[in-house]
């Protein structure tokens, strides 16, 4: 064991920094979902306390999910694999640290701010210009350390992976910090530096390629990392995977104007948006393809590894929510979804579907691996977490098809002297069975992140915190 | 829609700058021998991930996962 002292050794310690941050904050922010999910049904359920009202915790249950707990999860993974497939510590590991503090800074003073009713009002951006600012920071901290380890690998050949991390840092930086420009008039007020159908469009370029870059890109990494290695198989086709990569980034950014059908916005402006999201289906589906056939030949392996079953099922809703996505930005298919609940299933189909058994795959992968180990403590704690999270998911998006397509077609509905058939409370009764099974669901998907917190502490509990070698490689 | 001459040059630059991207690792040799590429992530640093589960096992008894990493973690 003399070459484990001299040799250099991974900067571990952000891994497992963000590895554990991404189950804490998966906890909380599915909590605060739960939450909101029984307020719709219950209206009067926080007694009209103002800091625990639906317009305050909704954007805290999405910052704390998609930020908070897929933000960490993605830097944990994006550390990882860039370390390992290029076989050199972190760049500047200072610096990583610091991605470290200032991004769990964010989180904090985002779940404070929040329930105080301090927001820019911008979906998925609603943090106020300071909190703004440490972002920026943070993320150009964050792309300094990611590209100066690729700059310095010892590897020639940048690991695909890689690719679609470095795509996600580049577009969130560029996306944040168009969108976020704002005059400040003071400390916790300022006003967007677009008006009107402008600030709703540069909101939905950044709103939707926050989908396309944060939540595709970066989870696209995890999964061309964590697919081969937990199957021990090479990616089915790498050349596949390549094309994926650059014919998504060469499509997605113009599919924003989607978001925006029927209202202000140019007419040809939307008709490019819809185009442009119905190309998407092609790549998005050869990736999720050729991400599911690196189990051909072994899919046995899919019936024994717990592992497994949550990589390979959040590829199986990644195909599913990026086929009813482009559907759903036809304008005649949106003219009957949109503001129904069909979105909000839409949307859960790929956070919880997609991102959320993504990210849990991957750090049921990593999580031993970071603590000395290579199973969790409990194997069949991971089983299942991953039966109950897709009972969940399954109960959830089901319900609110059903919910979105009736309230669609309630609102539309016409007599035959023009007058409108339905008020809209009637549509909100009509809602009610929908909003209990959702909840039941939204229960059931945190009872499963319940689960998994308990396994990764006992697993942190019985292992052991050392520096891992870098290997002395042949193909270097 | 004055927006729009903000958001369709800064996208105009984007794909631009993603072509140089792409040119350079095509004239790089990114792409060359693809297959063998990503087979590479399964070899040799395995054993270094899960190198200290084979210490701690080899310190109760020779397991597997030593007798296999041994040859990598004394490789000068």
């Amino acid at each position: 064991m003399n070459a484990n002292s001299t040799a250099v050794h991974y900067t571990d310690g952000p891994v497992r920094a963000f590895a554990l941050a991404a189950v804490v904050w998966g906890v909380v922010g599915m909590l605060v979902g739960v939450v909101i999910a029984a307020q719709l049904a219950f209206p009067d359920l926080t007694h009209g306390i103002p800091w625990l009202s639906y317009g305050r915790l909704r954007p805290l249950h999405t910052n704390a999910v998609i930020f908070a707990f897929g933000g960490s999860a993605l830097f944990a993974t994006s550390y990882h694999v860039v370390q390992r497939t290029c076989q050199v510590p972190l760049f500047l590991p200072r610096l990583a640290a610091f991605t470290v503090w200032g991004w769990n800074a964010v989180i904090v003073l985002a779940a404070v701010t929040l329930p105080l009713g301090y927001t820019q009002g911008k979906e998925y951006a609603e943090l106020e210009w300071p909190i703004d600012l440490l972002i920026a920071v943070v993320w150009v901290s964050y792309a300094i350390v990611f590209f100066g380890t690729i700059g310095t690998r010892r590897v020639r050949h940048i690991y695909v992976a890689n690719w679609f991390f470095g795509a996600y840092i580049i577009a969130v930086a560029l996306l944040h910090i168009v969108n976020s420009a704002a005059m400040p008039a003071s400390l916790w007020k300022s006003y967007s530096a677009y008006a009107g159908v402008q600030d709703a469009m540069v909101q939905w370029w950044y709103g939707h390629n926050a989908v396309g870059f944060f939540l595709t890109a970066g989870f696209l990494g995890m999964m061309y990392y964590y697919i081969p290695k937990q199957a021990e198989r090479p990616v089915y086709s790498y050349r596949l995977s390549i094309v994926h990569f650059w014919a998504l980034i060469f499509t997605y950014m113009w599919a924003g104007p989607h978001h925006l059908h029927y209202t202000a916005l140019p007419d040809w402006a939307q008709s490019v948006g819809m185009v442009f999201s119905l190309v998407l289906l092609a790549p998005s589906w050869g990736g999720m393809i050729n991400g599911v056939m690196t189990l051909s030949g072994a899919w046995h392996k899919l019936r024994d590894d717990a592992i497994l079953k949550f990589l390979i099922v959040s590829l199986s809703f990644y195909g599913m929510s990026t086929f009813e996505g482009p559907m759903m930005s036809i304008k005649t298919v949106n003219a009957l979804s949109h503001y129904t609940d069909w979105t909000v299933g839409h949307v859960h189909s790929g956070a919880l579907g997609w991102v959320g058994l993504i990210s849990m795959g991957s750090l049921y992968y990593l999580i031993p691996r970071m603590f000395g180990r290579t199973t969790m403590h409990s194997v069949p704690a991971i089983n299942l977490h991953f039966w109950v999270a897709t009972l969940g998911i399954v109960l959830y998006i089901a319900a609110m098809w059903i919910a979105g397509v009736m309230q669609g077609l309630m609102w539309r509905a016409l007599n035959p002297d023009g007058t409108l058939v339905y008020t809209f409370v009637e549509s909100v009764k009509a809602t009610f069975p929908f909003y209990l099974i959702r909840l039941l669901g939204g229960l059931l998907y945190l009872a499963g992140m319940g689960v998994m917190a308990w396994n990764v502490v006992m697993t942190v509990k019985n292992g052991a915190v050392r520096p891992a070698a870098i290997p002395q490689l042949a193909h270097a | 829609m004055d927006i729009l001459y903000l958001l369709i040059p800064l996208s105009a630059v984007l794909v631009l700058g993603i072509l140089g991207v792409f040119a350079w690792a095509l004239h790089g040799g990114q792409f060359d021998d693809l297959e063998h590429q990503g087979a590479l992530i399964l070899e040799g640093e395995q054993e270094s991930i899960d190198g200290h589960q084979a210490e701690r096992a080899a310190g109760a008894e020779q397991s597997p996962g030593r007798s296999h990493t041994a040859p990598r973690t004394e490789d000068p």
